[in-house]
């Protein structure tokens, strides 16, 4: 990449459409994300109304809905759609699409200095790829015999008989359609991702001086490279079973007084498949948000991440355990109970690193001088959430507490708060930090602390109560649970956590406004608003295609000196030179 | 008209929070405050905010115990509940002894060392020893946990079930059926082949053991009595829930699973200690299964030796359904 000054003129499609350089991607990722993410976010506004007033008719659900809520009352079989659409979309579509593709396109070339990625090409495929997945997504909300319904997790045999249920008609081909071609964008993106970093690290930059940021998503890429083709396989034979009359999760059945002919199949093998992606992709999720957090805490508190190698440390134990527990989804599908117990045994280990990450963000803002911007909010919001869900893992983990609390409302609570609310709160942090960087200007700070303060309260008031409803025994995916006795106690609870999901809602309505209101009248950015030490600040608030107009910097110091004694600021650049006798600690 | 009276209305405000906020801005701007930076005052405010939000969260949580206690199942009707919740018990009282230490710390600490003028942090990158200490703490932790979750699971799935009344609960999209071994105490063969007209589970007229069995929409139990219960599925995966004795199991097509329990609470009583005379234990479906998913259940009475008896006395067994017809 000898000289990038006079390359050719860029035209429009070029420069915003079919884009090739990763700073114009990553926000192609982050507007599809947050597009698809409102949608996400209105279906489960639609179905907390179902689930909190069962017997009541909202105009607005059938303006949206149609024939599938006739004087406004759901059809049970859209509840399913809308709670299987909401779980997909915000799973991979926000918070894999949105989160890492954005952050991982937007950060890695300029956290370690490079002038684009390894292959701009692919990486222009990986979001266009993306794209056409979100679009066939959004083409299944229309068809005739409705969307997908069997859950996110679409265990067949439900997903593959379309005598089921309507949703596993062509909803659900179209499903698994759009998430075959997720996954070419996830592992294209992914590939990509490990290539750069490995390779285009600047001069300096080795391994051990990486920001936090780049160590997350270097393993987050490393895990999606090697879990997401085993759901590609997953979904590539149940499209077999449902179209070409396979067997291989598909045995025994008599349906709608019809005998098929499928035998030897096994259900729990799709299961299988599935979860070895699926637990991963948990931490796919977690760990980006993760990554932001510990460089938003450590910038915001002015003060170095405590335990640089520590950290790194837990990215990599949890990375690695992650692909050898997903069967603790599985403990009620009767495998031999001594399996269980190595997943148990595997699972709880997880609580060890995750403490230890814990623990090195209180110690990091002890004796902080913590600067409250949005994003620093957002992330301090995120150890709270990844305490409180993390601590209920503790139960679901354990199997023999599972029994009883497998399937319930007790684990919608327990991963919406430490996967969802986490990652969420971290890709807000990571919007509000890098918006300088993405656009050259400022978000408004007062709607920012509106937006946080409003959510943070929202989101503990609608899951903290649910772990209740799990704790009476309340199971999930119920479309009301009016037909048990035993639930009419819940009933007050469901209405809380409604008023509470709209709220939540209507705040989301502050950082759109606050968003895109910034984007054209936003105060002009400086070059290093948050006097940050990492190289993104090094380049020019014009953002300019190569990153930095005339050598690429070279790299001195790790990313934290912060407040470090004898400095003539609190903070410095990972590219200033060490003074003399000046060690460099970590 | 409404319709585009609304627009016209969400148009203006949108126009309107422009302004607004165009205006905040530029007195912002006006007044000098060029610092992009947070201000002492906002540092302040949020710092405040941290505290008085997060402490009261964590007041609420313990309230929360206090006030949404009585939704809570009530004290587990089977023999393994108990060392459930033993297990269970220490594992809650390690989470809120984490959660009462970390959150309160998370949200005090944001307050203390909310950003001040002059104010200088400490340059602390690491301390070997306190993250030896907070590794090797959780990890002997855990593993007195894992230790203890492992024998009691071990203890609840794998009984010995050798003198226990067999039995079978079959599921199909949205009912439960179940089927009652008989005196031989053995359930006949089956196989979803075999389905058709009264034969509504498959079972083999011609598997001698078959001939007892007793096929019935209501689960009866003798109290006290080992039941092993075995599932099958007829179409999509469902999971018998008995949320009442802590158990649940998948029943998957294709696929045989089982559940070995003992009921140690008769309905009656379980009626009087919880003071209402329409109290009913259930089996319901906790595996998506499409439509009906919500309302798939099937009554599940628990009752002295004697009333059990009685009451299989009374249902008509298989041999006999099959010729009548």
């Amino acid at each position: 990449m000898a000289d990038h000054e006079h390359h050719h003129e860029e035209t429009f499609i070029t420069k915003y459409i079919f884009s090739q350089d990763h700073k114009m991607i990553a926000k192609q990722f982050l507007l599809t994300g947050m597009f698809m993410g409102v949608i996400g976010v209105i279906m489960s506004a639609f179905f907390r109304l179902q689930l909190a007033w069962p017997d009541k008719g909202f105009p607005i659900l059938e303006t949206f809905l149609g024939k599938w809520a006739p004087d406004g009352v759901m059809d049970p079989n859209i509840y399913l759609a809308l709670v299987t659409i909401h779980g997909t979309i915000m799973v991979f579509f926000v918070l894999t699409a949105g989160l890492s593709g954005t952050f991982s396109n937007l950060l890695i070339p300029l956290q370690i200095g490079a002038r684009d990625m390894a292959s701009g090409f692919l990486n222009m495929l990986s979001y266009w790829f993306f794209f056409l997945s979100s679009l066939v997504m959004i083409i299944s909300l229309f068809v005739e015999s409705g969307p997908a319904a069997a859950g996110w997790t679409i265990y067949p045999p439900l997903s593959a008989l379309p005598q089921a249920m309507p949703g596993s008609g062509l909803g659900m081909t179209l499903w698994l359609v759009s998430m075959s071609l997720f996954i070419v964008s996830a592992l294209l993106g992914g590939l990509n991702y490990i290539v750069t970093i490995i390779n285009l690290r600047t001069k300096g930059m080795s391994m051990t001086r990486l920001p936090l940021t780049m160590w997350a998503f270097f393993v987050t890429a490393i895990l999606g490279v090697l879990s997401f083709p085993v759901l590609l396989s997953a979904s590539l034979l149940l499209i077999f079973d449902r179209s070409f009359g396979t067997a291989f999760y598909l045995s025994d059945i008599m349906i709608q007084g019809e005998i098929l002919t499928q035998t030897g199949g096994s259900p729990i093998l799709f299961q299988h498949l599935f979860w070895f992606l699926g637990h991963p992709e948990v931490y796919i999720i977690l760990l980006p948000a993760l990554g932001i957090t510990s460089e938003v805490i450590s910038t915001n508190a002015r003060k170095p991440i405590f335990g640089y190698r520590a950290m790194v440390g837990s990215i990599l134990a949890i990375a690695f355990l992650s692909f050898i527990v997903w069967g603790h989804h599985m403990f009620m599908t009767g495998m031999n109970p001594f399996l269980g117990s190595v997943f148990t045994f595997t699972t709880l280990l997880i609580a060890i690193p995750s403490a230890v990450k814990v623990f090195n963000y209180l110690t990091t803002l002890w004796k902080a001088n913590i600067q409250f911007t949005p994003a620093m909010l957002f992330s301090i919001g995120l150890v709270s959430t990844f305490i409180s869900g993390g601590l209920t893992g503790l139960i679901l983990g354990d199997s023999a507490l599972d029994i009883n609390v497998h399937d319930t409302y007790f684990v919608t609570a327990h991963f919406h708060i430490v996967m969802g609310l986490s990652a969420i709160f971290g890709m807000f942090a990571g919007v509000y930090h890098w918006f300088p960087k993405m656009y050259g200007r400022m978000m408004n700070k007062s709607l920012g602390y509106a937006h946080f303060w409003i959510t943070f309260i929202a989101a503990y008031g609608v899951f903290y109560p649910m772990h209740f409803l799990g704790l009476a025994g309340l199971p999930r995916r119920y479309y009301s649970n009016t037909a048990f006795p035993m639930f009419d106690d819940l009933v007050e609870i469901n209405e809380l956590i409604s008023v509470f999901a709209i709220l939540g809602v209507i705040a989301q309505l502050i950082f759109f406004f606050n968003f895109f209101y910034s984007i054209f009248r936003g105060r002009k950015a400086s070059q290093n608003p948050w006097r940050s030490n990492t190289m993104e600040w090094t380049t020019p608030v014009e953002r300019i295609h190569g990153n930095w107009p005339g050598e690429i910097p070279t790299v001195h110091r790790w990313a934290y000196d912060y407040s470090k004694p004898g400095m003539d600021e609190d903070f410095v650049l990972q590219t200033t030179p060490l003074k003399d006798g000046e060690e460099e600690a970590h | 008209m409404t319709t585009f009276l609304t627009y016209f209305i969400v148009a203006l405000a949108v126009i309107g929070l422009v302004q607004i906020v165009r205006i905040f801005e530029l007195a912002t701007k006006l007044r000098g405050e060029q610092e992009i930076g947070v201000t002492e005052k906002e540092n302040h405010f949020n710092g405040l905010a941290m505290l008085i939000v997060g402490i009261g969260f964590v007041l609420f949580v313990a309230y929360s115990f206090k006030l949404w206690g009585y939704l809570l199942l009530p004290e587990s009707a089977s023999e393994h509940g108990a060392a459930i919740k033993g297990l269970w018990d220490a594992t809650m009282y390690l989470i809120l002894f984490v959660f009462f230490v970390t959150q309160p710390l998370l949200f005090w600490f944001s307050y203390k060392y909310r950003g001040r003028k002059g104010n200088q942090a400490l340059y602390q990158t690491h301390n070997n020893k306190l993250e030896v200490l907070w590794t090797s703490v959780p990890a002997v932790v855990l593993t007195g946990l894992i230790v203890y979750g492992l024998n009691t699971w071990n203890s609840v799935m794998m009984p010995d079930t050798s003198k226990a009344n067999v039995m079978e609960v079959y599921a199909q999209q949205f009912y439960w059926t179940a089927r009652y071994a008989g005196n031989d105490n053995s359930l006949g063969e089956a196989n979803y082949t075999l389905i058709g007209g009264v034969n509504t589970l498959g079972v083999d007229i011609n598997d001698t053991a078959s001939f007892d069995d007793i096929v019935v929409r209501e689960i009866h139990l003798p109290v006290n009595q080992q039941v092993l219960m075995k599932f099958r599925s007829q179409d999509v995966i469902h999971s018998a829930y008995l949320p009442h004795f802590g158990v649940q199991m998948n029943c998957v097509p294709g696929m045989n699973t089982q559940f070995a329990f003992t009921p140690i609470k008769t309905t009656v009583e379980m009626r009087n200690e919880l003071g209402d005379d329409e109290f009913d234990y259930v089996l319901l479906c906790n595996k998506i299964c499409g439509a009906a998913h919500y309302n798939m259940q099937i009554k599940v009475v628990v009752e002295t030796q004697e009333e059990y008896e009685a009451w299989l006395q009374e249902q008509e067994t298989f041999d006999s359904l099959i010729t009548s017809k």
